[in-house]
C-alpha cells in the first residue's frame, strides 16, 4: 500500500471510531489535534488499526508514535 | 473484516455481516424515531469493537434525545473487578440489544469492587443491580502465592482465595439479593515446568487451574453462575481475547478487541435466568439435517451417514441436535418439501439417527418459512423468541430474519461439517441449571403430537381428555425439586398469574417460612410423564384466607384443566386449615394476557386492585362449586 492509501484507510477509521465526518488528519497531525483523542481512545484507535490491517505493533512502537507520520510508517513497515 | 486470513478477533460469525452500516448509523442520528426491531437487527450483526462501540454511543445520544422506545426487557448489570473493566459496557449493552433487552451498566472502578461490595455508602447501593459480575484477574487471584511455594503454602493460598471470593458473593447476595455471575480468570500464564505444570506447587498456571476447579464446585453450592471463557479460549487462542501488551498497559484481562464477543456471552447468561433463553431449534432438511434434495433423490438417495465426508459431517448435524434435545431442547421441522416426502428418511433410512418422535413438531410444505414457523410456535405455545432455525439456504435466512426478527437464524459455513460448532458458539440454547426433568421436557413435547394425533380422532375435547387418562401428582415443595421450581419459575412466562419469579434460594425460603405453603404438581397421561409442570406459592393469613401469591404453569399443559385439578387442591387446602377463602392475585404483564381471565375462569369474583395495578380475586371455601375435572389427583407420599 501507498503511504497515501495508508492515510486514507486511517483517516477513515479515525472518523468512525469518533463518529464524526469532519476529522481529516495529515502525515504532521498528532493526537493533540483530535478532540477527545486521550489515552483510552488512543488504545481504541491503535486496536482498531491492528484490526483492520491485519497487523500487531510493538510496545515500544506504541510508546514511540508522536505524529501520524510515525503511525503510517508502522503501518508501512508491515503491509 | 479483517484484511488477512488470521483472525484478529474473536469475531461473532453467527451473525451477519451488517446491511448498510453507513446508511443505519446515519438513520440511528437522524432524529427520526427509531424502530427497536430495527435497532435489534443492527445490533445482531457481526460488529466489531470500533462498530460496537459507536453503535452503543449513537444508541445512549437516541435514547437522551427520545428518539428511541425502550425495548421490553431491561436489566441492571454491575461489573466488578479487580483490574479493568469499563472498557466492556459497550459491548454488553448492544448484546442486551440484540435480545431486545435495555442492559444499563455500572462499571465499577478499577480494582474497587470490595468497596462496592462491601461499604455502606457504596454507589453501588443507589445503583440496586439486578446482576453483578465479579471478574478477579489472574495476577489478582496468584498473589497470594509465594514465587518458590511449597504444596501446603499452596493449598493455604488456594484456601484463603476461595474464602475471599465466597465472601464476595455473599455480600452480593445478602445486599442486592441479585444473580452473581464470576467470570473465570482467562488462562495467561505461561507454564514454568512444562507439559506437567500440576507437579509444580508454586506455578501459577496450575494454582488457576485449580482454582477453576474449586470454584465450579462451590458455584453450585451458592447458587452463583460462573462466566468461563473456556470454551471460546479453546477454540480462538487465548491471545485473541487476551494482549499481554495491553494488560501492562491498561490492566485489561480482556481485550477490547474481545469486548462484542464477551458482552454476548455475559448477556447469554443473563437472559437465561430470565427464562429467556432458546427453547426450541428448528430444522431444515435437504443440506441442513442431510445431503442432496430428498424430493428429488428420494429417502434411499440422500447422502447421510458413514462413507462419505459429507454425509459423517450431516450425521453430526443430526447426533448434536439429539444431544440438545437430551436436555431439554425441542426440536421441529420447517422444510419445503412433500409432507410425505420429508418425513420418509425419519421413518425409512437406516442411518438416521433423528426419528419422527424425536420431532415435536413437522412442518413441510411450500408455503412461506416465516408462516410455517409461526405455526410451529403456536402449536408448541411457545414465543417466537424461543425458536432457533437452522437453514443451509441463505435466501431463507434472510427471509426469516426480515420477516421474524424474533427468531435466531444463525449464519452458517458452506461446510456442514462446521454446523454443530457454529451453533454451540451462538450460545443460544446457554443453560444454567440441570435437572432430572430436562430430558422428559422434550420428550413430553414429542409426545404432544400423539396426543394431537389422539385429539384428532375425537370431535369431543370432553372424551379426548378423559381418554388421556391424566393423573395428577401433587406434594409440598421438595427440597429434591428446588432448581426444577426454579427452571419452571425462569421459564415460564405467559401462565405466570404476577409476573413474578423465584430461584433457588427464593424457593428455599418458601420451604422453610412455616406461614407459607408451597405446592408443586406433576402430571402424567397414557403417552408419558409431562414432569413437574406447575406450582403454587400461598401464604397462609389465618384465620381468612389462603392467599396465592403466584401460580406458574408451563404452557405444554394448556387446555388440559390442569388448572381446574390445582385449584381443587388449593381448595382442599384451604378447607383443611380452617381457612375460609381462598384469594389470587393477577399483575398484567407484557407476556401473561393468556390467564388474565383464569381467576374470573375458576369461578372467582374480583374484589379490590393493588397498588401496582393487580387485581385480587377471592372464592369463597363454602360457595366452591365441584365440577368434574377429567384428571386424577393424588399426593405424592400417599
Amino acid at each position: 500500500m501507498t503511504d497515501r492509501a495508508i492515510l486514507d484507510e486511517v483517516n477513515n477509521l479515525v472518523r468512525e471510531v469518533f463518529q464524526r465526518d469532519d476529522v481529516t488528519l495529515s502525515l504532521e497531525s498528532t493526537a493533540a489535534d483530535v478532540d477527545g483523542w486521550d489515552s483510552f481512545r488512543h488504545i481504541e484507535i491503535m486496536l482498531a488499526i491492528e484490526l483492520r490491517f491485519a497487523i500487531r505493533f510493538t510496545s515500544s512502537e506504541l510508546d514511540e508514535m508522536q505524529t501520524i507520520r510515525d503511525l503510517v510508517d508502522a503501518i508501512s513497515r508491515r503491509t | 473484516m479483517s484484511v488477512g486470513l488470521t483472525r484478529m478477533a474473536p469475531d461473532l460469525p453467527w451473525l451477519p455481516e451488517p446491511d448498510d452500516w453507513v446508511g443505519q448509523m446515519q438513520a440511528l442520528s437522524s432524529g427520526q424515531p427509531v424502530n427497536p426491531v430495527a435497532l435489534s437487527r443492527l445490533a445482531s450483526s457481526n460488529l466489531d469493537f470500533v462498530r460496537t462501540a459507536a453503535l452503543d454511543r449513537a444508541v445512549m445520544t437516541a435514547r437522551a434525545q427520545g428518539w428511541l422506545a425502550s425495548p421490553p426487557h431491561a436489566c441492571r448489570l454491575a461489573m466488578l473487578g479487580s483490574a479493568t473493566v469499563s472498557h466492556l459496557g459497550a459491548g454488553i449493552r448492544v448484546a442486551g440489544l440484540r435480545r431486545f433487552m435495555d442492559v444499563e451498566v455500572y462499571e465499577g472502578a478499577y480494582g474497587q469492587y470490595w468497596r462496592d461490595i462491601f461499604e455502606e455508602a457504596s454507589s453501588l447501593a443507589g445503583f440496586a443491580p439486578t446482576a453483578a459480575l465479579l471478574s478477579l484477574d489472574p495476577w489478582h487471584l496468584t498473589a497470594g502465592l509465594p514465587p518458590d511455594a511449597t504444596p501446603e503454602q499452596r493449598d493455604r493460598a488456594l484456601r484463603e482465595m476461595l474464602e475471599h471470593i465466597v465472601h464476595c458473593w455473599g455480600g452480593l447476595q445478602d445486599r442486592f439479593h441479585c444473580q452473581v455471575i464470576h467470570q473465570l480468570p482467562l488462562p495467561v500464564f505461561a507454564p514454568d515446568l512444562g507439559a506437567n505444570e500440576h507437579r509444580l506447587a508454586a506455578s501459577r498456571a496450575d494454582f488457576l487451574r485449580r482454582l477453576g476447579f474449586a470454584l465450579r464446585e462451590l458455584s453450585d453450592t451458592h447458587g452463583v453462575d460462573l462466566l468461563s471463557l473456556d470454551a471460546a479460549i479453546e477454540q480462538d487462542g487465548c491471545a485473541l481475547w487476551h494482549n499481554r501488551a495491553l494488560w501492562m498497559r491498561a490492566k485489561q484481562e480482556i481485550s477490547p478487541v474481545a469486548a462484542p464477543a464477551f458482552g454476548d456471552r455475559l448477556v447469554r447468561l443473563v437472559t437465561a435466568k430470565a427464562g429467556r433463553a432458546a427453547k426450541c431449534l428448528v430444522l431444515d432438511l435437504d443440506n441442513t439435517l442431510w445431503g442432496g434434495e430428498v424430493g428429488e433423490c428420494g429417502p434411499e438417495g440422500i447422502d447421510l451417514g458413514q462413507g462419505s465426508a459429507t454425509g459423517e459431517a450431516f450425521l453430526a448435524v443430526q447426533h448434536y441436535a439429539l444431544t440438545l434435545n437430551a436436555r431439554g431442547v425441542v426440536l421441529a421441522v420447517c422444510s419445503k418439501n412433500d409432507a410425505d416426502k420429508a418425513m420418509a428418511p425419519f421413518e425409512i433410512h437406516p442411518e438416521m439417527l433423528l426419528r419422527a418422535h424425536h420431532i415435536a413438531s413437522f412442518r413441510a410444505g411450500w408455503g412461506p418459512k416465516p408462516d410455517a414457523l409461526r405455526e410451529i410456535a403456536a402449536e408448541l405455545n411457545l414465543g417466537l423468541d424461543a425458536l432457533v432455525f437452522l437453514d443451509d439456504s441463505a435466501f431463507e435466512r434472510g427471509l426469516v430474519r426480515a420477516e421474524l426478527p424474533e427468531v435466531a437464524v444463525p449464519e452458517l459455513p458452506d461446510d456442514p461439517a462446521f454446523y454443530p460448532m457454529r451453533l454451540a458458539d451462538a450460545g443460544y440454547f446457554e443453560g444454567l441449571t440441570v435437572t432430572r426433568d430436562d430430558s422428559n421436557r422434550a420428550a413430553s413435547y414429542q409426545a404432544n403430537r400423539q396426543r394431537n394425533e389422539l385429539k384428532a380422532t375425537h370431535t369431543d375435547l370432553g372424551a379426548y381428555l378423559a381418554d388421556l387418562g391424566m393423573e395428577m401428582v401433587w406434594s409440598p415443595f421438595a427440597a429434591t425439586d428446588l432448581n426444577r421450581l426454579a427452571q419452571l419459575s425462569g421459564r415460564t412466562n405467559q401462565f405466570n398469574l404476577t409476573g413474578r419469579r423465584r430461584d433457588r434460594e427464593a424457593m428455599q425460603a418458601v420451604m422453610d417460612d412455616p406461614t407459607m405453603l408451597g405446592l408443586q404438581f406433576r402430571l402424567r397421561d397414557r403417552f408419558g410423564d409431562n414432569g413437574l409442570i406447575a406450582f403454587a406459592i400461598t401464604r397462609i393469613d389465618a384465620p381468612t384466607c389462603l392467599y396465592i401469591e403466584n401460580l406458574q404453569m408451563s404452557c405444554r399443559v394448556l387446555g388440559r384443566r390442569v388448572e381446574e385439578a390445582i385449584l381443587a387442591v388449593l381448595m382442599a387446602q384451604a378447607q383443611s386449615l380452617g381457612l375460609s377463602a381462598l384469594v389470587g392475585e393477577y399483575v398484567p404483564s407484557t407476556r401473561n394476557g393468556l390467564v388474565g381471565d383464569l381467576y374470573p375462569r375458576l369461578g372467582f369474583s374480583q374484589t379490590s386492585m393493588t397498588p401496582d395495578g393487580g387485581r385480587l380475586y377471592t372464592l369463597t371455601t363454602d360457595t366452591c362449586e365441584h365440577s368434574y375435572v377429567p384428571i386424577r389427583i393424588q399426593r405424592a407420599d400417599a
